[in-house]
């Protein structure tokens, strides 16, 4: 088992400084300060797969992007193994909802680029090597030489996949990165990635709004308020045995509670921020 | 269920069927036959200027001009070949400086906010400003009509080239950012490695603009300048009253232009990597 990661979120809250100054007053372009996140305490423990699932608009990719260190929180601390995190490092991999691949680099080039920036001085074989490695993993053998816009959302998901685990980080997180593909494939890349999870049990955290993708891959699921001032509603615990599969997954006597709970959550959240706006 | 079969109403009668581009070129045919023609007859029936040759006679001069471009019989006697050839010359190395200027410059400004504001207003003042008001500048400056050409063509190739770097360095998309920090790059391998690749489809469409503006300016700057290169020829052939030898040249500069434009078109395709422009 590779090493891996406790994370420990403590009070972190997130405001985002609205425009009062009289510049902006002057042309009517004022705007508030925006709480998007308040008192946020989490404890993921190693080797977990947590999910943070929760309305629209609730912080949730702010939350992770407060992990990956691209942004800083406003109170409140994010330690990873007891240090303090502050900028972003390739101890975490990072996977993005748009995949963020150079569309310049080459499938290979994409993995490469990160083992190279992560260890330089890594002879170019070994970096191959690696970077072959993980193409394997992701299933995606015969396409090291494809440019991503040859490639489907799926399989260039597969490849921000293999980049981010290439860099052997201690914690993986995922920003809804099933979110722009249609269900065939969102469902078909669940499955892989449960499949890679069982191989190498890294911490994962995983922000996304799927209730079963939620159910099928996580250890805990974290359900958050809606925003603005996003709070952890409740923790919940998927007790189903590993490795899952999606077919008998809904046989387990838990499943159906869990999953009337969280949509009953997340309907009556979801139903709120609708009204919310409205008003 | 034999209704499943859905049925076209498929015409009885064969045509003859075209692709759009064969019907393209077919009009383009006929447009070219009906200009030719009515420029023929209007000569012959005397309704334009007594100079305008007749079409028959400008095909026979532009084939004499194309069919042996190369004779040298005195500065004043050349064939159009050479001076195609230091126009294109002039264009390259004018176009070479202004790009070795306005990349990197286009570069730092677009990395740096504050920079790119307080360069503005210099680049918004210069830009509108006709390339041929920089010629008498170059001449007082530089004392030499060749380095004047020069001049007027890096100073006409450094704008579009400036402008549009400077956008596609601070429009880089900003998830190709984030990647470069979760890795860790440093400031160097994620200028070399992502910005300027990201920038690329940009610039290169700057630099096809700036050539495209430099084949405009440069036959301009030779009328003015004098001695050799197309403008030189232009205007040396409207002294000899050869109207037909001017449409020549005309038609010569359009084609180069559209080849230019062509080689950074392919250029751009190259960079772009499924990415629009």
């Amino acid at each position: 088992m590779t090493s891996t990661a406790h994370l420990s979120i403590q009070n972190v809250s997130k405001i985002f400084p609205g425009q009062q100054d009289w510049m902006s007053k002057l042309q009517r372009r004022s705007s508030k300060d925006f709480v998007a996140l308040e008192n946020i305490n989490l404890e993921i423990e190693p080797n977990t797969f947590v999910s943070i699932i929760g309305p629209s608009g609730c912080g949730k990719s702010t939350l992770l992007n407060i992990i990956a260190g691209l942004s800083e929180p406003t109170t409140g601390a994010v330690m990873m193994n007891g240090v303090l995190i502050t900028k972003p490092g390739p101890d975490r991999g990072v996977v993005f909802q748009n995949y963020g691949l150079m569309p310049w680099m080459t499938v290979l080039e994409n993995i490469r680029f990160a083992i190279e920036t992560v260890n330089p001085k890594l002879p170019l074989s070994r970096q191959k090597t690696i970077a072959q490695e993980y193409i394997e993993l992701v299933g995606l053998h015969g396409a090291e030489r494809k440019h991503p816009h040859e490639l489907s959302g799926g399989m260039r998901q597969r490849v921000g996949i293999a980049r981010a685990l290439a860099i052997n980080p201690q914690i993986l997180l995922m920003d809804e990165p099933f979110g722009a593909l249609d269900a065939l494939t969102r469902g078909f890349l669940q499955d892989e990635v449960e499949r890679i999870w069982e191989q190498q049990r890294k911490t994962v955290v995983l922000i996304t709004h799927s209730i079963e993708e939620a159910l099928l891959l996580s250890d805990k699921i974290v359900m958050m308020t809606r925003g603005p001032a996003a709070q952890i509603a409740k923790i919940l615990d998927v007790p189903f045995a590993r490795p899952r599969h999606r077919e008998t997954l809904d046989e387990h006597p838990a499943y159906h509670e869990l999953k009337s709970e969280m949509e009953l959550h997340l309907t009556k959240e979801t139903r709120a921020v609708e009204e919310a706006r409205i008003k | 269920m034999q209704n499943s079969v859905i049925q076209g109403t498929q015409p009885a009668t064969k045509r003859i069927s075209l692709t759009t581009n064969q019907k393209a070129f077919l009009l383009f045919l006929l447009i070219l036959a009906v200009v030719l023609g009515l420029w023929e007859i209007g000569v012959r029936l005397g309704l334009f200027s007594q100079l305008m040759p007749t079409a028959s006679a400008t095909i026979v001069n532009f084939w004499s001009w194309i069919s042996d471009p190369f004779f040298n019989y005195g500065p004043n006697d050349k064939g159009i070949g050479w001076h195609l050839l230091v126009s294109l010359r002039r264009v390259m190395i004018g176009f070479a400086i202004g790009s070795v200027i306005a990349i990197p410059l286009g570069i730092l400004i677009g990395l740096s906010e504050v920079t790119s504001k307080a360069v503005d207003p210099f680049i918004q003042i210069l830009k509108p400003v006709s390339p041929l008001a920089w010629l008498p500048l170059g001449l007082g400056l530089l004392k030499s009509s060749e380095n004047t050409a020069l001049f007027v063509i890096a100073i006409t190739s450094i704008w579009p080239t400036l402008i549009n770097t400077r956008f596609g360095v601070s429009n880089v998309d900003p998830s190709y950012l984030d990647v470069a920090k979760t890795l860790g790059a440093s400031r160097w391998r994620t200028l070399f490695k992502v910005i300027l690749p990201a920038a690329a489809p940009y610039i290169v469409s700057g630099l096809r603009i700036s050539i495209g503006i430099a084949w405009l300016v440069i036959v301009a700057a030779e009328i003015l300048v004098g001695g050799t290169g197309l403008g030189y020829f232009v205007w040396n052939e409207w002294n000899n009253l050869q109207i037909s030898s001017i449409i020549t040249a005309i038609i010569v500069i359009g084609l180069v232009g559209l080849i230019l434009d062509r080689l950074f078109g392919l250029l751009q395709s190259w960079v772009a990597f499924g990415r629009r422009v």
